[in-house]
């Protein structure tokens, strides 16, 4: 029989129980359901967790560190390793290796990691923090998609994006603050001359100092200005300007103390990337330079392996409702045989063939997957949708930004709906060889 | 033998044993028998003589335990259950006494069900559909479902049925034991009258004053045994 006439009497037959065959379609698609929801929530965390990271931009970074820093600390990632460097003696991170840096293939900017403690004065009281400069490139990396406000005018904007931490002990309506100035407290590191009696020379002396900032910006969370170190950043200004502010650093002491002239070191230098997939060459370039560098590609395929056992984990509690409900397909099936066998001795008179009628059969199971599988998609994705609405009333409340907390991406439309037939498939497997094999003669002489 | 001389079905020492608890029940025992292209042949007998389980054996649907059943010279025994569906659907056209049609479908709908089996294409379908239906002289009544018809009046369908594939053999089993004397004989006519247009009929009735005044040649059935071929009247 051809599939198009397969498909009409098997449709035919299904309408013949509707309530039957909808009860079981039905309880296909709940399998099919509590599967897209259980696995969208997965993958919703998924994407919610890639896209803060890589909204970090973390992922398409290097990080370098001056070798001797990264030592029993911070740093030990991939390859940093004593016989892959040692050969290379290791080198200062000065002016000279940021521009060297910038040479390497597929290196997009290069930036120093700017960062030091202040007093922002606003109104009549100071408030310490911490102050990290931001290039302008960071505007396109999605970190500040969320911001209230916005970004900085231009690389020497004398402006500052405050995280709502902050804004929030400096006014309880953080987003009066915008266009409002605040006054930065820092420590401005002023060279001394060498000593004339050849001691110690490149010190510097710290002088007190204030510069007046407008506040552009808030945003909700604390994007990734470096390496890290002491402290939170809750305020950002642009590289430029802080790099003019020779504002003291932590690192400053070391170089004074390390005896290279008095030439600023950077604590770390950011490395950006073209295309996350390079990271690990220009990862594995600069420490053939003699620096110290790490990334975050490890760290971000055992992201993808852990949420991916994750929504394995998930998929099979979902798939388990799906099992039990082909359970019903079998139960359906086999009725639909006993109150048929005479159907299916006439149509073995009429010159259908055992394949005929096991297809007919499978075509039934198979149609019944069908319309589990839609039914089911939808469900379960009006059950995500509906996830995604409690968490986020329950985050509105609390203050705290939007999320899309489930997702059904378009794969997994197509893996539960096909999963949906396969299974009705493989439940109607003995109901459509029992059919098939029903001794005509007999099936004829049924009442 | 039987692909050798022609004849539209032939039956070589044909028997059909059943085991029904410790009793071996032979419905047919040793049956033989020849019959010719376009032949009206009634096979009389009482109930339990073994004529019905001829008829399936000749129709295909079932085997025989022994012996060889030919149609049209190619012998049912050698082949699989896909070549029996072929013969069925090709070959031969079946009637039964109980109609058996498929309540939920309309007449035209139980008339095209052996071509949707045989695959002919879709607008090959309506043509043939509706010469079948005009054939057993149901015309206007395409869209009635069974339920809807007397029983003479699915036994036409029946008969429509039967004939849409253009078979050259028609069985049909007791086709008039449902039926008043009256429709019993309108039907016995559309069968004559099928026959006269070169279908081969085997009718298995218990009828034998109708058997005599339609079939050209009886034979009588008794203990699963020929007990009679009259021969071509």
């Amino acid at each position: 029989m051809k599939m198009r006439d397969l498909t009409e009497l098997a449709g035919r037959n299904l309408r013949e129980a509707v309530l039957r065959n909808s009860l079981t379609t039905l309880g296909i698609g709940v399998g099919v359901a509590s599967l897209v929801a259980i696995l969208s929530l997965g993958v919703g965390l998924q994407q919610l967790a890639s896209s803060r990271l890589a909204n970090s931009g973390l992922f398409n970074a290097v990080i370098v560190m001056s070798r001797e820093n990264m030592r029993g600390g911070f740093g030990r990632g991939r390859g940093m390793t004593a016989d892959t460097t040692a050969s290379v003696p290791p080198r200062p991170l000065d002016e000279e290796a940021r521009k060297e840096l910038a040479t390497i293939p597929d290196v997009a900017e290069v930036y120093p990691e700017v960062r030091f403690p202040t007093g922002i004065k606003f109104g009549d009281s100071t408030y310490p923090t911490v102050v990290a400069g931001v290039p302008q490139s960071s505007k396109g990396s999605g970190a500040y998609d969320g911001i209230e406000g916005a970004f900085f005018s231009g690389p020497e904007a004398q402006e500052a994006i405050l995280q709502i931490e902050l804004a929030k002990q400096l006014s309880p309506n953080p987003n009066a603050l915008i266009g409002q100035n605040v006054t930065l407290n820092y420590a401005e590191r002023q060279a001394l001359a060498a000593s004339a009696d050849g001691g110690i020379s490149g010190g510097f002396s710290v002088v007190p100092h204030e510069e007046q900032l407008k506040i552009v910006g808030i945003i909700e969370t604390e994007p990734a200005t470096g390496a890290g170190g002491f402290g939170q950043v809750r305020m950002m200004i642009p590289l430029n300007v802080a790099e003019k502010l020779q504002a003291a650093q932590t690192n400053d002491l070391r170089s004074v103390l390390g005896g290279n002239g008095g030439r600023p070191n950077y604590s770390s230098l950011t490395v950006k990337v073209n295309d996350p997939a390079q990271v690990e060459a220009v990862e594995d370039n600069i420490k053939a330079r003699g620096f110290g560098a790490f990334s975050l590609v490890d760290a971000s395929k055992n992201l993808t392996l852990i949420f991916r056992v994750f929504d394995t984990l998930l998929g099979s509690f979902g798939g388990l409702a799906l099992v039990v409900a082909s359970l019903g397909i079998v139960n359906t099936l086999v009725m639909a045989i006993l109150e048929r066998r005479r159907e299916i001795g006439i149509l073995k008179a009429l010159g259908a063939s055992d394949g005929d009628v096991k297809k007919l059969f499978f075509t039934e199971a198979g149609c019944m997957g069908l319309l589990g599988g839609i039914f089911g998609v939808v469900l379960g994705w009006a059950i995500g949708r509906g996830i995604n609405f409690g968490a986020n009333v329950y985050l509105h409340r609390q203050n705290l930004p939007s999320i899309e907390l489930t997702a059904v991406p378009v794969w997994m439309v197509v893996f539960a709906i096909a999963l949906s037939i396969g299974v009705s498939l493989a439940a109607g497997l003995y109901p459509a060889s029992r059919a098939a094999k029903l001794n005509p003669v007999e099936a004829l002489r049924y009442e | 033998m039987g692909s050798e001389n022609g004849a539209a079905v032939c039956a070589e020492h044909v028997a059909k044993h059943y085991r029904m608890g410790e009793a071996m029940v032979r419905a047919v025992d040793d049956v033989s028998l020849t019959v010719k292209p376009g032949e009206f042949v009634a096979i009389l007998g009482s109930s339990g003589s073994g004529k019905s389980t001829m008829m399936n054996l000749i129709a295909g649907l079932d085997r025989p335990t022994t012996g060889a059943i030919y149609a049209h010279g190619k012998n049912l025994a050698e082949m699989n259950s896909g070549e029996l569906a072929r013969h069925r659907s090709q070959t031969i056209g079946i009637v039964f006494q109980a109609f058996n049609l498929l309540p939920r479908m309309t007449l035209a709908e139980n008339v095209e069900l052996p071509l949707r089996l045989a695959e002919v294409d879709r607008e090959e379908r309506a043509g043939r559909v509706n010469q079948a239906i005009e054939r057993v002289h149901l015309s206007g009544r395409a869209s009635h479902r069974p339920s809807e018809l007397s029983g003479g009046e699915q036994q036409r369908v029946a008969l429509a049925r039967a004939l849409v594939n253009k078979p050259t053999i028609l069985l049909a089993d007791e086709p008039t034991g449902n039926l008043d004397s009256k429709t019993g004989d309108e039907i016995m006519t559309l069968i004559t009258e099928i026959n006269q247009s070169g279908v081969t009929i085997l009718m298995v009735t218990h009828e034998q004053v109708r058997a005599e005044k339609y079939a050209r040649r009886m034979i009588v059935m008794k203990d699963g045994k020929v007990v009679s071929d009259g021969g071509q009247r």
